[in-house]
């Protein structure tokens, strides 16, 4: 029996599979990973430093740039933050308007998560177009909306910047038919291939109590049987008015994490459904009497979170009454989720190491801000 | 590991094979003959007299003719609609600008003599190599006479030849996008087909007419 060497090997971080610019220092033994050290940082814009030079409304901008694939849904998290700090009564079409509008960027992010595992698995290409295919549907929309596809500064202090054009409602009656047709797809794609079962089952297991500790949040946790979603646990906007159904998975290993965000996209297309139904004609946003565009906040702090695509998305503001946060802080979810990276990933193959990793659903630019 | 999955993952692909492909020709698409006369409006006879080597070419479908890419009104492109007859130089767009790259020096100018003394624009800068696009300057603007772009074909090979000045936005194409401006998605107007000449046609309210305008400045007194 010849006695192997651990191999220390430095992977990233321009590395074509580590869903951006992450660098991890993996000691090998043979082929069974024996340690991980995450280096990350190399995508730091310092976008908390950055918020507070600029007005409650530009930093919006910034918020668009964190996670780049759920723009929308850093808007939102962003927006309740400021209206809980600033006391604005939302107008009730303009929340509407941004729970679409999140919604479907939730089932855009999940596509892309659901592509790039199929990807990371080794089928180059085929799956993964299949799911930006649809996205791109998805983009159109938001260019319908908003002007821009994945920079969408589209939600203002009080509800949304401008209401929805014409022709947005019968595409997105379009696009809502066509999803539960992609994930049908993607689904046979990925549940009902033997490579990729045995590829993914039983693979980088993780007990609920050590993700319940580590407070990893979103469908991560799902995916390991605990029930928790803020849509349900802490409605914000008008979530409490809104049936649905949240999947889990028990067995909490790598298929389980792309089950669950199948079936939660699918669950956010019911929503946007009753969105639809319940949404009135009305102004989108307050007047600028009401909510000016300078905003002056009253000095306080405050912390608001929303279910994000990858979890617990949550912004924390501190206001001095100027008309710049005197702080701001973003608690990510896709740097919490990474926390437990090294346990995931010691004990399991070298082949499986990139999906482990995908499986996190991480976006570089959230995790380094 | 082999099993009837496999299969029914490539009944899959095979299905999304005979699909119609959901990808644009960009910059140009290869036409065939009856489409490629249609696009120079001349008859294919005349066409294989004035081009043959394209006429020739699109017998194989194979000539090329450019690509129009269906965009939104309200797409913000990488350009700005400026009307300078609109604009007073208040310089709120480079005030709410989140980078500050609007550069608008102002000079006591001219004294109109219907509307008393008005400020001259010496310098309307907008650095397109540090924008995001983000809309905001259009936003801020309370005369509508700043508006984003629907073009985003604007690369140089020069750094210097990002920054557009007053006389490139004088001399740019009037296609504004609908971006925060309700009136051109009311009044219908497409940014693709049409250009607005005329600087009234770009704000909120109706053009005066010449007579309201007289009995507003001339006949004031009577």
């Amino acid at each position: 029996m010849p006695s192997t060497q651990p191999v220390t090997v430095n992977l990233g971080p321009q590395h074509p599979s580590t869903h951006g610019v992450f660098r991890m220092r993996v000691t090998f033994d043979g082929e069974e990973i024996v340690d991980v050290e995450p280096v990350f940082g190399y995508l730091h814009r310092g976008s908390e430093k950055l918020a507070e030079e600029r007005t409650y409304t530009q930093v919006l901008t910034l918020t668009d740039r964190m996670d780049y694939v759920s723009s929308m849904l850093n808007n939102q998290s962003y927006i309740l933050a400021v209206e809980k700090l600033a006391n604005v009564e939302p107008s009730p079409r303009g929340v509407w308007l941004r729970m679409i509008a999140s919604e479907l960027q939730r089932i855009a992010s999940h596509l892309v998560a659901t592509g790039f595992l199929i990807q990371d698995l080794g089928a180059l290409g085929t799956p993964l177009i299949y799911s930006m295919r649809q996205r791109e549907y998805i983009l159109d929309l938001f260019e319908m909306l908003c002007g821009a596809r994945i920079t969408n500064s589209y939600l203002r202090p009080g509800g949304v910047y401008m209401d929805a054009p014409e022709e947005f409602w019968p595409a997105l009656d379009k696009v809502l038919l066509d999803v539960p047709h992609a994930f049908d797809e993607l689904e046979e794609l990925l549940s009902a291939n033997e490579i990729i079962k045995s590829r993914t089952i039983g693979v980088s297991i993780l007990s609920p109590e050590s993700m319940v500790n580590a407070s990893i949040t979103g469908p991560m946790l799902r995916a390991g049987g605990v029930d928790w979603d803020l849509r349900h646990r802490n409605p914000y906007d008008f979530y409490d008015q809104i049936n649905f159904h949240r999947p889990l998975h028990n067995s909490s290993d790598n298929f389980a994490r792309f089950w669950v965000r199948i079936q939660e996209a699918r669950e956010s297309v019911k929503i946007i459904r009753q969105c639809i139904d319940k949404i009135e004609p009305g102004p989108v946003r307050p007047s600028f009497d009401e909510v000016p565009r300078l905003l002056r906040p009253p000095p306080g702090d405050v912390y608001s979170a929303i279910e994000g695509s990858k979890g617990e998305l949550g912004f924390y503001l501190v206001s001095d009454g100027g008309i710049a946060p005197y702080r701001c802080h973003v608690r990510a979810s896709s740097l919490i989720n990474l926390t437990l990276l090294r346990e995931m990933l010691i004990g399991e193959l070298f082949n499986d190491l990139f999906v482990s990793f995908g499986s996190i659903d991480l976006n570089m630019g959230e995790v380094d801000r | 590991m082999i099993g009837p999955g496999l299969l029914r993952g490539l009944k899959i692909t095979l299905i999304n094979f005979f699909r119609f492909p959901a990808t644009i020709q960009y910059p140009n698409r290869r036409v065939w003959l009856p489409e490629l006369s249609r696009y120079n409006s001349l008859t294919p006879l005349k066409l294989f007299l004035e081009t043959p080597k394209s006429a020739i070419l699109s017998l194989f479908g194979m000539a090329e003719i450019p690509m129009k890419i269906p965009q939104s009104p309200r797409f913000r492109g990488n350009e700005f609609a400026w009307f300078e007859d609109r604009c007073t130089g208040c310089a709120s767009c480079a005030k709410y600008c989140p980078l500050g790259i609007i550069e608008i020096v102002t000079s006591p100018g001219s004294t109109d003599i219907q509307e008393g003394e008005n400020y001259s624009i010496d310098v309307f800068d907008i650095d397109i190599g540090r924008c995001m696009f983000c809309g905001l300057c259009v936003e801020a603007c309370p005369y509508d006479a700043l508006h984003m772009g629907t073009s985003f074909e604007r690369s140089t090979t020069v750094r210097n030849k990002l920054v557009i000045n007053k006389d490139n936005l004088n001399n740019s194409d009037k296609k504004p996008s609908s971006w925060y401006r309700p009136q051109f998605e009311e009044r219908e107007f497409n940014p693709f087909d049409s250009e607005i000449e005329d600087h009234y046609e770009a704000g909120r309210h109706e053009k005066p007419e010449k007579r309201t305008m007289k009995d507003r400045w001339v006949d004031r007194n009577n």
